[in-house]
Order: structure tokens, then sequence, then C-alpha cells
């Protein structure tokens, strides 16, 4: 076979090659649906933050605006602190309430956004003061357990 | 020394021998890794050599990558479905199946497949070469086998698995597409956005693609050693295609765990 038809071919399969990585990384990964580029970051203190991960979705209204950056445990106060990365596009004023939910019965936990009404905004290195903590099925059982004996009482 | 203690002895030194023919083998194997490494530079001046290298090991492999993914894709489609189903969440299907193959089948189905149908023609290639005294030849003419021969191969096989496997992914997922939205209905929206939400670029991806090189510097070496190392017989070749497959397949499951553990625990 000769030297072009053999360029050819490979250049041909290293094409094919290409646009099924692109094709992964824009059709299949999420590299387009919520590149977040520039962002600020921002500390929130929960009491417990159930099964909360790092990378674990940050949204405001149901919209994907930020991602968990970390999650540390503080010696001192004995509560957990969690890094949220938030798109610089995106403001939040600076009473804003910070929630921990659930993704359906059994989804991903991710950090729900409701903003308050002062008119500054949060930015880099600010602290969410009001937080939510997940929902930790065990507590909601016993004290359901305990209200239902204290009834009947 | 009685008869027991002369079978105890054989015994023990066939253990021995067999220990030391492995370990032996495996430096041999290092050795010309190395060798590979310092006449690389060669086989990029020459381009050619390797380009017509991919052109062997990567082009002539696509028709079995694109049938296999094809349908290894489909299957994938009906069983997660099933399972799926039976939770009342069947759109996770798109899910399901772009991140099996990504994360794992992508890569391992596609180099067994290259070390059946990639890796045993370069053993037997080289092999034949050997017995044939190509080889030896060329040192005669002080032209380094390795330089022209081995090297080409192993950027070949370490160039063309990593599109082979997105490929693989590729057509995978359009055949888990074809069978979960036409044929079974599931939400085509549904099906492609929770497969997006989920499947994330950096942690997804490219971690099938790291472990698709791996797998293609294992593959390569792993054949090209095979041949170097036959004897020049036509049953040493032979023998010598077998174990390619074998061991390639052996390497690839191995390091696939190995790989697979380093990176969910990173």
């Amino acid at each position: 076979m000769d030297k072009i038809k053999l360029d050819a071919w490979v250049g041909i399969f290293v094409a094919i090659g290409v646009i099924s990585l692109l094709g992964l990384a824009m059709k299949v990964g999420n590299l387009t649906s919520n590149d977040i580029r520039e962002t600020y970051m921002v500390t929130a203190n929960f009491e417990n933050i159930g099964g909360l991960k790092p990378r674990a979705p940050v949204k405001g209204a149901g919209v994907v605006v930020g991602r968990v950056n970390s999650i540390v445990f503080d010696t001192e106060a004995y509560h957990a602190i969690v890094s949220i990365d938030i798109d610089k596009r995106y403001v939040f004023p600076k009473d804003t309430f910070a929630n921990i939910y659930t993704a359906g019965l059994l989804g991903e936990q991710y950090i729900g956004l409701e903003a308050g009404g002062e008119e500054k905004n949060l930015e880099q290195g600010d602290r969410i003061i009001q937080t939510q903590d997940a929902v930790v099925l065990e507590k909601l059982i016993s004290q359901f357990l305990y209200t239902k004996a204290s009834e009947e009482e | 020394m009685n008869i027991n203690t002369k079978t105890l002895l054989k015994f023990f030194e066939k253990i021995g021998r067999s220990f030391s023919v492995r370990a032996l083998r495996l430096g041999a194997a290092t050795r010309l890794f190395y060798l590979i490494l310092i006449y690389s530079a060669d086989s990029f001046k020459r381009i050619h050599l390797t380009i017509r290298e991919i052109y062997f090991t990567g082009v002539m492999s696509l028709v079995i990558i694109i049938v296999s993914a094809f349908f290894v894709g489909m299957v994938l489609g009906l069983q997660g479905y099933y399972t799926l189903q039976k939770y009342g969440s069947s759109e996770a299907i798109g899910v399901l199946v772009a991140l099996s193959l990504v994360r794992e089948l992508g890569p391992v189905v596609t180099a067994l497949l290259f070390a059946g149908r990639a890796g045993t023609s370069i053993t037997a290639e080289i092999g034949l070469m050997k017995a044939t005294e190509q080889l030896s030849a060329m040192e005669m003419m002080a032209v380094s086998p390795v330089a022209r021969i081995i090297a080409p191969r192993f950027w070949a096989g370490v160039i063309a698995m990593p599109i082979l496997a997105s490929i693989f992914s590729m057509v995978g997922v359009l055949g888990g597409y074809v069978v979960a939205v036409p044929i079974i209905g599931v939400d085509e929206g549904a099906f492609w956005s929770q497969m997006q939400a989920n499947v994330d670029f950096r942690f997804d991806i490219v971690n099938g693609l790291i472990k698709s090189v791996v797998f293609g510097i294992a593959c390569t070496i792993i054949a090209l050693f095979e041949g170097f190392d036959a004897p020049p017989t036509a049953e040493g070749v032979s023998r010598a295609t077998t174990r390619t497959v074998v061991t390639s397949s052996l390497a690839i499951l191995g390091l696939d765990f190995v790989l697979t553990s380093f990176m969910i625990s990173g």
C-alpha cells in the first residue's frame, strides 16, 4: 500500500477518534452544560452535613450555580465548614439561606441557596450565616416516635 | 539418597525453575521497555514507520471495535432497562449506559479486543521475522531492530488504544440510545440530560482515557516481548501468540482493578 493512502487512512482514524472524544465531552459529559470557570468562594457552617460530598451541586431555585469545593470539620466549634464555589455570573445577597436538600428520595444531596432581602451581596470569602442542616432520617424517626409516645401518655 | 527425596527435590526444582524463568522473562521485558524508550526518538523522527503501524494496529481494528461497541451498548441498554424499570427509573438508563461504557467497558473491552486483534498479529509478525532471521540481518546491517521494528509498533499501540477506546465508548452510547429511545421508548430529552448531568469530563472521561493509555502500553509491550522472545520455530511462534492473549488479558484485568481503586479513592 502506498504511503499517501496509509496517511489518509490513519488521518481518518485519528479524526474519528477526536470526533468521538469531542462527542463524549459535549454530548455525554458535562463539559458544556455547566462549565463554571470564574467563581467566588463562600463558606457555610453546618451542624450536620448528612451525606453531602465535595463537588456536590449548589443550586439556586433548582439551577446549578456552583459546586461544593471542600468540607472540613472545625475542631473548635465542632461543626462542618463547607466551602462553596459560586459562578461569578450569579450574585446572592448577604443574608442568603443555605439548606442541604436531598434530590428525590434516594438521590444525592445538594445545597440549595435561597436569596434573602439584603442589598449587599456575598463576596469572596464571606460566610453564609443562616444555614439549615441535612435531614437525618434517624433523628426524624426518633422525633416521630417521641411525639407518638408523649401523645399516648 | 532414597527415591523419595529425589522426587521431592525434583518437585522443588520444578517450582524454582518456573519462578526463575518468569523472573528472567520479566527482567528481559523490562529491558526491552527501556530500550524502546531509548530508541523512541528514532521512531518519531521517521514518523512514517509509526503511521504505518497505526494503520495496521488501529485502522484495521476499527471494524471489530465499532461492531462490538454497538452490540455492547445495545445489550447494556436492554439489561439496564430490565433492572431500572423495577425501580421505576428507566430514564436513568442513559447514565447507566454512559458511565459503564466510559469508565469501565470502553477501555477494558477495547483493550481485550485489541490484544486479540492487534497484539497477536504483532507477536506473530515479530516472531516470524525472528524465525526467518530478518532481525539478525538487520543487526548485521547495523540497523537496530528495536529502533526500526519494535519502537514504532509500541508507539502505534499506545496512540491507537485511547483513540479506539473513545470510539468504542461513543459508539456504545449510540447503541444504547438506539435501544433505549426508539425501541423501548425512553424519553429522548431525559436520556441525554440525565447523562450530561451525571457524566463528569474530568472524573469519568479523562480517567477512562488514562486507563486506556495504560492498557495500550501493557498490551503492546507484552505482544512485542512475546514476539521478540519466541523460539524461532513454527511451534514457538504459535505458543508465543497464545501467551500474548492470555498474558495481556490477565494484565488488563489486573491493572484495571488497580487503576479503578486508585481513581475511586483519589
